[in-house]
């Protein structure tokens, strides 16, 4: 070995040296990197989904018995309130944000993300977003308490925290629409050789197609809180029907973006399934090609289904038939996920490790929310099931056991590439099959309450309704407090552990690009190109 | 750590077992929808029976597979991987059959909705207004008109630490003081509307539940087969009081309605003679509210 070799190599390691982390707390906040971004985003998410969780425990505590024991119904409309703004847009969309910053670079052989300082800039918003709305909470008058869909007349009934709440949505919008932006132009264009459209990790695709609806969903809905805004403060009356204006107006508009905000938390969840199960069952996943156009589908499909959200709201007769047979349709797609998922496991070599535990539970659960979704979609049906917990249970089967679970398995699935080291599986078993337990026992009786006639978002309830609301608020407090298991399983797992190899499971070395690269994964990654045949 | 949380999840339990062994016998554990006293509510029970028993069977085959794959396809077995990506015939089988079977859904459904929608033919009509938080009920036609808000024992048991047991009180958080009354077997029509912020009218019973939003006059209907004291809720968010303003209807015989109608006008006339001034007054402030509305396009 020549001197010069030698010395050629220490140049190299001193010039990948000066691209490291800065040091302290200066690295995280001025930080470009598409790995440390994505794990501010999961970590931000992770505060978040604890702190919307406490609010669940205080609404379930409430509705443990009948009778008010704790709180003001003032302050429980808030709580159901904060809780669903929380866990919608700072916990389960930034969380699968993170999984995008970490992983479609990994995925598609990029060096980093398209656009590196917009990407720090969206993280940071979505902080000062949230702090606004925690602050919301501490206004005269109160927090935000109209529900998270903010219907007028009724939210512009609320006090100080008005202001704080809608540019609060304001910020988290801005920071979503850059996110999705900074996603899109990262796969158009930074893509290996060879790794076609038709190529990408099912992850990357899910995304993809998650981050055009968000763009074209978030200034829609922006719009709308502003236009509350201006009928708030400055008398006009586009949603008040006494100066003209109607206040349906403002949920056709919400809706138009509610009902594709609903996929873009429950695609890009499609997507870590679509990785996980290939890769323990140690065989291809069935049938990409119609995955992905089945996730196009879903996308298209969920512009065009918006009122099955509004069928209470006496709508003409075409409009009732159009929406009803418009989300009939959304399950047909959905139906040959299920089926391709499952015809991946068949005639697999299938193993059970925790990621695999999750999205088998997604697998089941998420298909119970589907059912239930189907049958609200039958219009004359839906007008028992609507505004009743029926809802709730099914909203709630879709986003915890379907989002939250898969996100969970996510984590589970790309920690050990991220850390270097295997966590304590014992101790994530445990976390899986708790979590699993009690998410049952907490959302399957308040399909029970719906039907029997329970309407959502009331402090108190008749007597009848007692005992399924008591088995709830059991299972609300057991699956909470199992969820410390979580990141006290992801701490142990930075601080140390078993070495975790390259390609980490045993099923996972065809399966994607990030598995390719070391694990940790180096600070900077495929800073030449890798090529994929 | 295991030992720990076993013993922690049977302190769990056994608290929860404590806590279910304490609901009053009388709590129904309620798992499905009424069937209704009325033929629309009946309908819908029998097309929720039908997409339920649908997504019954469905959950059982696919769950079926999924068990079977889970069981069988073990590596702990010695299963060893097939290669095959796809099938076309089996991709075309499961998307062509969903969409049979959602057609054949659609066509009840939309013929039960096309006889919700039709409000022809009413026998009488009825409008409903919600307030933060009471309804009013006006009997068009027959100038009777009254407030139904939360009955008086509800109201004092539902305050925040009353002290006073909620199963003492009948009909807890479904009880108000005026409820609504319609004779049996009679075509009723409601408009429904309100004067603050969106609520929404509900019987289940009835299987109707129609937004009341102010600026629109929706429309519902029902004829309940059954006499009977029928219970609902506001279900729509409507402000700190949401949960507090029940719907409460008495169906009665078409005798007992006639002469409850004649006592509730005798009483209006009564109360109008020395109050006139003050009659006057809301009858002004109701026919403003009234022009206010715009009829929502049918
Ligand atoms: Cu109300």
């Amino acid at each position: 070995m020549s001197a010069s070799q030698t010395h050629g190599h220490a140049a190299a390691h001193d010039h990948h040296d000066e691209h490291g982390p800065a040091k302290g707390i200066l690295r995280w906040l001025t930080t470009t990197n598409h790995k440390d971004i994505g794990t501010l985003y999961l970590v931000f998410s992770l505060i978040m989904f604890f702190v919307g969780g406490t609010m669940a425990l205080v609404i379930r505590a409430e509705l443990f018995m009948p009778g008010m024991q704790l709180v003001d119904p003032q302050f429980f409309n808030t709580m159901t309130t904060v809780h669903a703004l929380i866990m919608v847009f700072g916990a389960v969309m930034p969380a699968t944000v993170g999984l995008a910053n970490w992983m479609i670079p990994l995925q598609i052989g990029a060096p980093d993300m398209a656009l590196p300082r917009m990407n720090n800039f969206s993280f940071w918003l979505l902080v000062a977003a949230f702090s606004l709305l925690i602050l919301s909470l501490f206004m005269p008058g109160g927090g935000p308490a109209a529900g998270w869909t903010l219907y007028p007349p009724l939210v512009l009934q609320t006090g100080d925290a008005f202001p704080l709440a809608i540019f609060a949505i304001h910020l988290a919008g801005a920071s979503s629409i850059m996110g999705a932006i900074n996603i899109i132009v990262t796969i158009m264009n930074l893509r290996a050789p060879g790794m076609t459209l038709l190529k990408m990790p099912m992850f990357t695709w899910t995304w993809l197609i998650t981050a055009y609806l968000l763009i074209a969903v978030m200034p829609v809905f922006a719009g709308a809180v502003t236009m509350l805004l201006t009928d708030h403060f400055f008398h006009t009356t586009f949603f008040a029907a006494a100066g003209g204006g109607d206040p349906v107006l403002y949920q056709h508009i919400f809706w138009f973006f509610g009902h594709p905000e609903v996929y873009i938390m429950i695609l890009p969840a499609f997507g870590i399934v679509s990785e996980i199960i290939p890769t323990f069952s140690r065989k291809k996943l069935f049938g990409y090609d119609a995955m992905v156009y089945a996730t196009a589908s879903i996308g298209f499909l969920s512009f065009i289904v918006w009122a099955h959200h509004m069928f209470t709201v006496g709508m003409p007769l075409a409009g009732q038939m159009f929406f009803m047979l418009s989300t009939m349709l959304i399950a047909v797609p959905t139906g040959v996920k299920v089926f391709n998922w499952t015809a991946t496991m068949w005639k697999g070599s299938l193993t059970f490790e925790p990621p695999m535990l999750f999205a088998l539970a997604f697998l089941f659960l998420f298909t119970i929310g589907g059912f239930s979704g189907l049958m609200m979609a039958i219009a004359p049906v839906d007008f028992q099931y609507h505004d009743t917990y029926f809802i709730v249970a099914h909203f709630h089967y879709v986003l915890v056991p379907g989002a939250v679970f898969a996100i969970m398995a996510a984590v589970y699935y790309w920690l050990p590439k991220w850390t270097g080291h295997l966590y304590d599986i014992k101790l994530a078993n445990w976390h899986f099959w708790l979590s699993a337990i009690f998410v049952n026992l907490l959302f399957f009786p308040q399909h029970f309450l719906g039907l029997a006639g329970m309407p959502r978002r009331i402090p108190d309830y008749s007597t009848q309704f007692a005992d399924w609301n008591m088995v709830s608020s059991i299972g609300a407090f057991g699956f909470g407090l199992s969820q410390l298991l979580f990141p006290y399983i992801v701490v142990k797992c930075v601080r140390g552990g078993a070495r975790a190899s390259d390609h980490v499971w045993e099923g996972a070395y065809n399966h994607g690009l990030e598995w390719t690269v070391p694990s940790p994964a180096p600070y900077h990654t495929f800073e030449v190109a890798p090529v994929v045949k | 750590m295991p030992m720990n949380m076993k013993r922690a999840l049977g302190a769990i339990s056994a608290t929860a077992l404590a806590a279910l062994w304490s609901v009053p016998a009388a709590a129904a554990w309620t798992l499905n929808l009424r069937e209704g006293v009325t033929e629309l509510s009946r309908e819908i029970y029998g097309l929720h029976m039908l997409i339920l028993w649908v997504c019954v069977v469905i959950a059982v085959a696919v769950f079926s597979v999924m068990i079977y794959s889970i069981a069988t396809f073990r590596k702990s077995k010695g299963a060893v991987p097939a290669t095959f990506e796809h099938n076309t015939r089996a991709e075309i089988i499961w998307t062509v059959i969903p969409v049979v079977i959602l057609v054949a859904m659609a066509v009840p459904a939309a013929r039960t909705l096309v006889k919700i929608e039709d409000t022809r033919g009413a026998d009488m009509t009825i409008k409903a207004t919600g307030y933060q938080w009471k309804w009013q009920y006006n009997y068009i036609d027959e100038d009777v008109s009254y407030f139904s808000t939360l009955a008086q024992a509800s109201n004092e048991a539902r305050q925040v630490n009353a002290g006073i047991d909620v199963h003492s009180v009948d009909n807890y958080l479904l009880e108000v003081d005026n409820p609504l009354v319609v004779p049996v077997n009679k075509k009723v029509r409601m408009l429904v509307t309100a004067a603050d912020v969106i609520h929404n009218w509900w019987v289940p019973d009835f299987g109707m539940k129609k937004d009341a939003i102010p600026g629109y006059i929706n429309e519902l209907w029902f004829r309940a087969d059954k006499v009977g004291t029928y219970r609902g809720q506001c279900a729509e968010l409507c402000g700190r009081d949401h949960g507090f303003m029940p719907v409460v209807v008495r169906v009665v015989e078409q005798a007992e309605y006639d002469s409850w109608l004649a006592s509730q006008k005798a009483a209006r006339q009564a109360a109008a003679a020395p109050a006139a001034q003050t009659a006057a007054v809301t009858t002004t402030n109701a026919l403003e509210t009234t022009t206010v509305l715009v009829a929502n396009a049918e």
